[in-house]
């Protein structure tokens, strides 16, 4: 057990090191969601809508959250292709379960302390009231949510190991999509009919809809805002239903690189360049 | 208590690779032929080839990252495919590039890799000062960026990073290449303490022949894929009738171990005959054409 705790710390104490070294990146990085979250909520406060306001806010603090988690997991092999790292990681003694617990822990820590970051960020040019919000019920959904995208996150890891360049691109193309189907800034509703049965097996838009409600502003346009956010029993469905995707995914995740890996094995892709 | 640090018996493994995208077959490559070798527990056993013979792909097999295709490999008793897990808590390797995550330094990359392994930070980092002290790496440069370090200091570091289990098997491809005259004897006489001091098994790819010849017992050549000769340094010179173990490689494989460059002879398709005529005779034609093309590069 102490060498399990070790080595999943290995890729802790790696990440948080290699975040101090590329700070003034992350800084940059930081400094443009902000920027970019506060111009889409901006757009509420232009047409006097206290309610499209905090929709927009919520919608992209959540999809910065999410995005984050779901595509720093999946980059963590091209990064580590990047290093010329790979080979070293792969030949240590440390199952994969542990790999990727390690690196999902360090980003799940990392995605929400940015998120805060930003939000304070937000709150400079945007004035939005949370006090009435059910925040530990949305802190709760967040780390629901987590596992689902933990697990998307580890399906899309395994692309990269086949091939860096097409992996990087699909990774790109997968979290487009979820930003489209997801009903991020838009109720789903709003999606082309046959769309719309996709947004159903995104995690993202049982979060969002959680969300909302936990914050007071319903679920749609069509519902009145109740002012001021419901019990955490009252989005038992969609946390039910993000539990059981996370539940699913990420032993998906794992048994889809568990396969990938074995293929590279046989086939020599798991090189330092790729 | 297994006999041999590695067995490996007809070790086959292919390459398929797609030329173009409409081409239904893709080409084989076969990059490692019936390999058979041992080396013994405590032994330093060494591989020559040039580039692209197969030693960083025989490596990569030893080392868990390629599945073999065919044949038996053990290491230290334990099978691949099958006991990887008990492999790789066993083994250290260093490769030709010091694969280092370049913005950390060589205390935090140290460390990473020690935490991987499940050792304790504290008592890690004191090791990895006792063997950088020993390679002759300056204590200051323990926190400086992997990046600021020449491509030697990097590679001791590596040497480090493999050393700090303490494993009773190491591989070693091509690890003093690009180190200066000081810092490749600073390793080698390492390696040498390391085998007296621990009975470390060593396997050791190189262009070297004279690291070659100090710190192997024993040789394989490998050529196009094919282990085509083994035996000490003097045994092999002795085979080919040549006063180099160069001059024995060309002699024996048909090509120099330089990139690119036919040494003559029987131009690698086929093992030549151990003490033969015919090995005599290709011999002398390949250190021949080999002199002739040193005299013609010198002219220059």
């Amino acid at each position: 057990m102490e060498q399990i705790l070790r080595q999943t710390w290995a890729f802790v104490f790696r990440d948080i090191n290699l975040t101090r070294r590329y700070m003034s990146w992350i800084v940059v990085f930081t400094f443009y969601a902000i920027v970019n979250t506060a111009t889409i909520a901006l757009i509420g406060v232009a047409l006097g809508d206290r309610r499209l306001t905090l929709m927009l806010i919520l919608g992209a603090l959540l999809w910065n959250f999410l995005s984050v988690l779901f595509s720093e997991i999946a980059n963590s092999i091209t990064y580590e292709r990047w290093e010329g790292t790979l080979e070293y990681t792969f030949m240590a003694p440390v199952s994969r379960l542990t790999h990727l617990a390690g690196v999902s822990l360090y980003v799940t820590i990392y995605s929400v302390a940015r998120t805060v970051v930003i939000t304070a960020g937000v709150a400079l040019f945007v004035d939005f009231d949370l006090s009435r919000a059910n925040l530990g019920g949305l802190f709760v959904v967040l780390l629901v949510s987590s596992l689902a995208f933990i697990g998307l996150g580890l399906m899309a890891a395994a692309l990269p190991v086949m091939s860096p360049e097409r992996g990087a691109e699909a990774t790109n193309i997968f979290q487009g999509v979820l930003l489209l189907v997801s009903g991020v800034y838009y109720p789903v509703e709003v999606l082309p009919g046959w769309l719309q049965p996709v947004a159903y097996i995104s995690p993202a838009t049982y979060a969002l809809s959680a969300s909302r409600k936990l914050i007071g502003i319903g679920e749609s346009a069509a519902e009145p805002a109740q002012g001021s956010g419901v019990p955490l029993s009252a989005v038992t469905y969609e946390l039910v239903v993000l539990l059981l995707m996370g539940v699913v995914m990420i032993p998906l995740g794992l048994y889809v690189f568990g396969i990938v890996e074995r293929w590279a094995k046989r086939t020599g892709k798991l090189k330092r360049t790729g | 208590m297994p006999l041999h640090g590695i067995e490996v018996r007809n070790l086959q493994k292919y390459f398929h690779k797609r030329r173009k995208l409409f081409r239904a077959r893709p080409a084989v490559v076969h990059a490692l032929k019936d390999i058979t070798f041992e080396v013994r527990l405590g032994e330093t056993y060494g591989l020559l080839g040039p580039n692209g013979s197969g030693k960083s792909t025989l490596i990569r097999v030893l080392s868990t990252l390629l599945a073999p295709d065919g044949g038996e490999v053990r290491l230290l008793g334990h099978r691949i495919p099958g006991e990887e897990h008990l492999v790789r808590q066993k083994i250290g390797r260093v490769s030709v590039d010091a694969a280092f995550y370049k913005k950390l330094s060589a205390r935090e990359n140290l460390l990473y890799s020690a935490y991987l392994y499940g050792l304790d930070g504290r008592s890690a980092e004191r090791r990895a000062m006792e063997i950088l002290e020993a390679l002759g790496l300056e204590q200051e440069k323990f926190t400086d960026p992997l990046e600021e370090m020449s491509r030697g200091m990097q590679q001791k570091v590596a040497i480090t990073r493999a050393l700090l289990v303490n494993p009773p098997l190491l591989l070693l491809d091509e690890p003093t290449t690009g180190l200066d005259p000081k810092s490749r004897r600073d390793v080698q006489t390492f390696l040498e303490a390391l085998r007296a001091e621990h009975g470390t098994t060593i396997l050791l790819t190189s262009h070297d022949m004279a690291e070659t010849e100090r710190l192997c017992s024993r040789i394989g050549f490998i050529a196009k894929g094919a282990l085509i000769a083994e035996g000490s340094a003097d045994e092999l010179k002795a085979k080919s009738n040549a006063e180099t173990l160069d001059d024995a490689f060309i002699a024996l494989a048909g090509e120099s171990l330089e990139e690119g460059k036919e040494g003559g002879g029987n131009n690698g398709h086929k093992p030549l005959k151990d003490d033969g005529e015919q090995a005599k005779a290709a011999a002398a034609a390949a250190v021949a054409a080999a002199k002739d093309e040193v005299r013609k590069e010198v002219g220059k």
